[in-house]
């Protein structure tokens, strides 16, 4: 009773309205906030111009902290322990498979090891920073485009647009990002931007006295980040979490989160 | 048309015009132009201070220092990993004196023991053993700190 009832559709009708929906998809294609969206998530395809990468050569650290203390000058980061754009973390893994992570002043004031070197499994500093992602969590959730990720990779933030609300602190899985106390704006590591652009490398690869930091353009097939790419097993930080990141780690243990 | 319809049309109108004239306002300039961003503000970026001035300019002036640094183990290290940022020296000609850290704890910082640190990395010693009375440079000289002073 009325469940067999057919919508009676001629052929000439149903043409139509295909034709209406695939054109509007098509219409709909053509506006621009479907780009912008797009431009979010890959790579601009310019290989003329700089695109930076970062690598962090855990085998040469020393757990010094210098990078980590002219980071705070170079850049004017509050001096208390926990506003840091880059830091150093002693990861300690024992014989028992314990995992210990300490970072006291984020390493500027060096480390001590506590635990006896006959119940070290294995023990590695590794120096922790903005990933620069090209598909950046932080940059998606920013409610008003304050955080953006720069024509040649970097990923930067506009300090008179930023209204504070921390959406992207919550949301870099790195744990990169922090309120300025006194701005109230979001502050990250921006790669020293006014540095490289002039030339200059960032003030943490200027002072490190082991060489464990490099940075160059990923552009450049025949630089030596990219030569030091090939020649070593590097690997970036949470990869499942697929966020494009351009800081390179040389030996990089699994128990590193 | 419908009156009702026609009443309400103009309404519609100047809210759009309105919409689009407070926008106008608000959008900040370069705003879009590479994406969801003001592009401006790459710029302001660029332009921050700078504090490091790096070891070419160290060089400059101070040539002897820089070689007698790089003449073996200290090679890889900046002037400015001990000295501290130091362009402001560079330019103000020298009223700005830079950090010449002498405490056992800052040579430390690279060379005191820890297992974690890789032995073939960095020359180690225990702080709370290895000449406690004397500061480091007593004996190392700061710029070939592997070449004892004669005493």
């Amino acid at each position: 009773m009325g469940t067999n009832r057919r919508v009676k559709q001629s052929r000439r009708d149903f043409l139509k309205s295909s034709a209406v929906v695939g054109g509007g998809v098509f219409a709909a294609s053509l506006i621009s906030p479907i780009d912008a969206v797009l431009f979010a998530t890959e790579k601009p395809e310019d290989s003329s111009q700089h695109w930076w990468g970062y690598v962090i050569d855990i085998e040469k650290c020393i757990g010094c902290g210098r990078c980590a203390n002219a980071c705070k000058n170079e850049n004017d980061v509050p001096r208390e322990p926990f506003f840091f754009r880059t830091w150093v973390e002693q990861y300690t893994i024992t014989n028992d498979g314990e995992v210990k992570v300490e970072s006291p002043n984020g390493g500027i004031d060096s480390f001590e090891q506590s635990i006896q070197k006959e119940e070290i499994f294995k023990s590695f500093f590794v120096p922790k920073m903005c990933n620069h992602c090209h598909k950046s969590p932080c940059v998606q959730v920013c409610p008003v485009g304050a955080t953006y990720d720069s024509p040649d990779g970097v990923v930067l933030v506009d300090e008179s647009y930023c209204i504070g609300c921390r959406y992207c602190v919550q949301a870099c899985p790195y744990g990169c990002r922090y309120i300025h106390p006194e701005k109230n704006v979001v502050d990250k590591c921006t790669f020293c931007y006014h540095r490289i652009s002039k030339g200059l490398s960032p003030a943490c690869i200027e002072v490190c006295p082991t060489q464990a930091r490099m940075y160059g353009d990923l552009n450049d097939k025949k630089g030596p980040l990219v030569k030091f790419l090939k020649h070593h097993n590097c690997l970036v930080l949470k990869p499942h979490l697929n966020t494009g990141s351009k800081l390179f780690y040389n030996a990089l243990s699994a128990e590193v989160r | 048309m419908p009156p009702q319809l026609k009443r309400l049309l103009p309404l519609f109108a100047v809210f759009v015009i309105l919409f689009l004239v407070v926008r106008y306002f608000l959008v900040p300039e370069s705003f879009g132009e590479h994406g969801h961003y003001r592009f401006n503000s790459v710029e302001d970026n660029a332009n921050q201070e700078l504090h490091y001035a790096g070891k070419e300019l160290c060089a400059d002036c101070h040539e002897d220092q820089v070689e007698n640094l790089e003449s073996d183990l200290h090679a890889s290290l900046s002037c400015e990993t001990c000295h501290g940022p130091g362009l402001a020296h560079s330019t103000l000609e020298g009223s700005v004196t830079l950090l010449m850290p002498d405490e056992r704890e800052f040579c430390g910082l690279c060379h005191s023991f820890n297992p974690t640190r890789k032995k073939k990395m960095v020359a180690q010693v225990d702080l709370n053993d290895h000449n406690i009375e004397k500061k480091c440079i007593e004996c190392h000289n700061p710029h070939m700190p592997w070449e004892l002073t004669e005493e």
